[in-house]
């Protein structure tokens, strides 16, 4: 019995070091569900920090609330950094995480 | 039912204020409590005001040594600005601003302290519950914190 043994499939990579890539990386800014801040609240904290329109920032606001998180905003370290803290200071339940 | 509003948006933008004397009261008491929390961090009831950003121990502990003065401060500069603009008529929107804020810290520690859950019928409280009291002021808080927003919210267009 023989079997033909295709070629392995190679992908041309740019080399990339270990650090640029984590460097690269974008982070995402998460809102998870609470039980005590109110809807309205949360769109409006949304709409004021992140300029989202009343209809995108109720968007999201469904969406931490029936799927219990939500990704608001995204980009590099010090900027996510900037953006819990600025969720943080209104009270919302905010984490971030590398995508 | 009607239920009068004890918060409003003028028709020059400005937030309008209508709180009776016992209101008043027990808003500054509330107030009164939440300072010195402010001024002790580890407190259990201010956990929710300070949460996690990420989920590795040491990078949060970088995270909060970054920031936690600076929310500290935020939070106790709010707060100084509703106690000095409880009794007005009119608040302008960095004022009506501090309000969102402390409003929703007060109802974040009570909250916190009474473990409320997301079906709490605000309708039917009893008051001779053990936190019925309690309960009815976390209700109050988040019925005013509503009608703030609704007089913040940009599309409302009122």
């Amino acid at each position: 019995m023989s079997t033909i043994v295709a070629p392995a499939e190679v992908e041309v990579q740019e080399p990339v070091s270990g650090e640029d890539w984590e460097h690269e990386r974008p982070w995402v800014v998460i809102v998870w569900n609470d039980p005590i801040n109110l809807m309205s609240y949360v769109t409006l904290v949304l709409q004021k920090l992140f300029g989202y329109s009343l209809q995108q920032a109720t968007k999201l606001m469904l969406q931490v609330h029936n799927e219990g998180k939500a990704v608001v905003s995204s980009g590099n370290r010090e900027k996510s950094e900037l953006d819990v803290a600025r969720l943080h200071a209104h009270g919302l339940w905010a984490t971030m995480q590398q995508d | 039912m009607f239920v009068p509003r004890q918060i409003r948006r003028n028709r020059d933008g400005l937030v309008r204020l209508d709180f009776d004397e016992h209101e008043l009261l027990l808003l500054r008491e509330l107030l009164d409590q939440l300072q010195p929390l402010l001024d002790d961090p580890d407190d259990p009831a201010l956990r929710r005001l300070f949460p996690p950003a990420y989920e590795d121990a040491e990078s949060n502990e970088q995270y909060h040594s970054l920031v936690r003065d600076q929310l500290v401060s935020g939070r106790s500069k709010a707060l100084a600005t509703v106690r000095e603009t409880l009794g007005a008529q009119t608040l302008d929107p960095e004022q009506a601003d501090a309000w969102l804020r402390v409003l929703n810290d007060l109802r974040l520690v009570l909250g916190t302290r009474l473990d409320v859950s997301e079906d709490l019928d605000y309708e039917n409280i009893d008051l001779n519950e053990p936190h019925g009291r309690d309960l009815a002021v976390y209700g109050y808080l988040s019925w005013l914190q509503e009608q703030l927003v609704d007089a913040l919210q940009p599309a409302s267009g009122k």
